[in-house]
């Protein structure tokens, strides 16, 4: 149920950012979401892409930091609630959000969240005790 | 003036006699009272008895710094702990720390060396002192206190930081002295400045500066701005503290060496022969008089060159040029001596840090930064920013902590680090640029 992200350490610095887009590109890696983290010294660039093992493989000859997390991805409708409904409910069950992203799908009609928590595990059981849709890794990758 | 007529001034043949008479005396003893010592003149074939003339110096083995890491913390002691009046210590994590103890008369050496200093610099009994060195297990503050105070000055134990309140001191105390790092009485200057106070103004007559490497243009720059006369002073906690060797105001041209008490020599850092005066090398102390920690010639690791030629002041001193530079790696950041093996150790003990590290120093306006970039590695690595700055922060403290200097920690790429010849360039030092 969960997927893999890729987490990439940049400094901040112009054309940074670029290199990596342009690794990917080179690679035949597609980015199916992203998130990026800043301080005013360094970043974090988190991405879902086409092809985790490919574009780790790539990014870290060509000198990256690079981690890999397992983050959820949840559906939700999009429509207002969508997103207050689910972290409701993750605040009853006291499981924290360390960080999220999100994206609308290309049929329009669904929000794809992207969740890391500080317990995944438990975090997974409570969504679908309570019915959500989690989108596993395999589906997400080709989406 | 000249504090100690006797001594500062003897002539040439009769300095030579002490010291040679002093220099066979120390020689019995750290045979007899050091292992470390026995056991370096068995291994060099020495016994304390060849030393039949000053130049059989050189046939003694010398003593690195590395060796009193060795023997942390009381193996190169002579004496008895129930001797011992007072500890020392340089900072530094285990394995990297030196310890230096002191018996009662060699804390009174010390002080009467620091009075000899102070008058040197021009200092009567009458002056006031404000003395910014550091005070604790850094000799600085301590050395200096007990020199002003065998001299019957006024010393006002300010130490270090809280400038703001050292400026409002300066004005109401209106002492006549300061001593501090010749940087820190640059930023005194601008906070002064910034305080609407003109420091030029103040009583202030007399600056006496030392713990950090300094130009002539600062020289001038620093006497310019405070309207005092700037002298140089020379020590290291090694051998005792400050106190080693300083300028006369006369002059301002040398540090008068205090040769009745330490053997002075300069040598070819690469072979370890001694140079004749003139000639720049590396300066090697040994320590006529000390009981606690003698030290016999102790590399200093500081290059410099002798001047034996009389002085106008009177002294017949050796006179050692400003510091140069050194002859390893160490670096002194606003008076405090960090070697970046040192830092190494801080990272590697901190868990998960990869040892490629970058120190980088620079002067902003007059106060040293110091910046130590850390490549980030997998192992450490985490997707969110507060584990990264925790790390950070955790670093920065422990180098605060063990090397007492505040330090700047930033991660980067790896590989971010310039490489040279496969190796890494571990310090880029832009303060001379």
């Amino acid at each position: 149920m969960k997927v893999d992200q890729l987490s990439i350490f940049l400094e901040n610095r112009a054309g940074r950012l670029a290199e990596v887009t342009k690794i990917l590109h080179e690679a035949g890696v597609n980015i199916r979401a992203l998130s990026l983290a800043d301080t005013s010294d360094f970043g974090i660039l988190r991405l879902i892409v086409s092809d985790f093992k490919t574009a780790k493989a790539r990014l870290k000859e060509n000198g990256f930091t690079v981690g890999r997390t397992s983050v959820v991805a949840v559906e939700v409708k999009d429509e207002p609630g969508g997103l207050h409904q689910i972290l409701s409910m993750l605040q009853d069950a006291d499981i924290n959000v360390e960080y999220m992203y999100a994206f609308v799908t290309q049929s329009g009609d669904s929000a794809v969240l992207i969740f890391r928590f500080d317990r995944t595990d438990q975090g997974i059981e409570m969504l679908l005790k309570k019915g959500f849709t989690i989108i596993p890794g395999e589906k997400l990758y080709t989406l | 003036m000249i504090y100690d007529v006797d001594n500062e001034t003897l002539p040439r043949e009769d300095l030579e006699a002490l010291q040679l008479r002093r220099l066979r005396a120390l020689c019995e003893r750290v045979y007899n009272n050091v292992p470390f010592y026995k056991k370096r003149f068995d291994e060099s074939g020495i016994k304390p008895q060849d030393i039949k003339c000053l130049e059989d110096v050189r046939h003694l083995p010398f003593t690195e710094k590395q060796d009193l890491r060795n023997q942390y913390p009381f193996g190169m002691f002579a004496v008895s702990r129930d001797n011992i009046v007072r500890i020392h210590s340089s900072s530094g994590t285990t394995g990297k720390a030196t310890v230096v103890g002191y018996t009662k008369r060699d804390i009174e050496n010390w002080g009467h060396l620091m009075a000899r200093c102070f008058v040197a610099a021009g200092a009567t009994s009458r002056d006031t002192v404000h003395n910014a060195y550091g005070y604790g297990l850094f000799t600085g503050g301590l050395g200096a206190h007990y020199g002003g105070e065998t001299l019957g000055a006024a010393m006002v134990p300010i130490s270090g930081g809280a400038t703001r309140r050292q400026v409002m001191l300066l004005k109401d105390f209106e002492p006549t002295v300061i001593c501090c790092t010749p940087s820190y009485s640059l930023f005194l200057a601008e906070t002064a400045e910034e305080m609407g106070i003109d420091i030029k103004k103040l009583p202030l007559k007399i600056g006496i500066f030392g713990a950090e490497p300094w130009t002539e243009e600062m020289r001038k720059d620093i006497e310019k701005r405070l309207g005092i006369t700037a002298i140089d002073i020379y020590g290291l906690s090694e051998i005792m503290g400050p106190g080693v060797g300083i300028e006369c105001h006369e002059a301002q041209d040398g540090l008068h060496m205090m040769e009745d008490h330490f053997l002075i020599e300069v040598i070819d850092p690469a072979s370890g022969e001694p140079l004749p005066p003139g000639e720049t090398g590396e300066l090697v102390i040994t320590t006529l008089t000390k009981e606690a920690i003698p030290l016999i010639r102790y590399r200093t690791r500081d290059l410099t060159s002798l001047n034996i030629a009389p002085c106008k002041c009177g002294r017949t001193t050796a006179r050692m040029q400003r510091v140069t530079g050194r002859s390893d790696d160490m670096l002194i950041i606003r008076g405090v001596n960090v070697f970046p093996s040192q830092i190494e150790s801080i990272l590697i003990e901190t868990d998960g840090l990869s040892p490629h590290y970058q120190l980088i120093i620079e002067r902003r306006g007059n106060m040293d930064t110091l910046t130590v970039n850390v490549e980030v590695n997998e192992s450490m690595f985490s997707d969110e920013i507060k584990n990264l700055q925790r790390l950070e922060s955790k670093v920065q403290k422990n180098i605060k902590e063990f090397l007492g200097v505040t330090a700047r920690v930033k991660l980067v790429e790896p590989k971010g680090i310039e490489r040279s010849i496969g190796k890494a360039k571990r310090i880029i030092d832009k303060r001379n640029d």
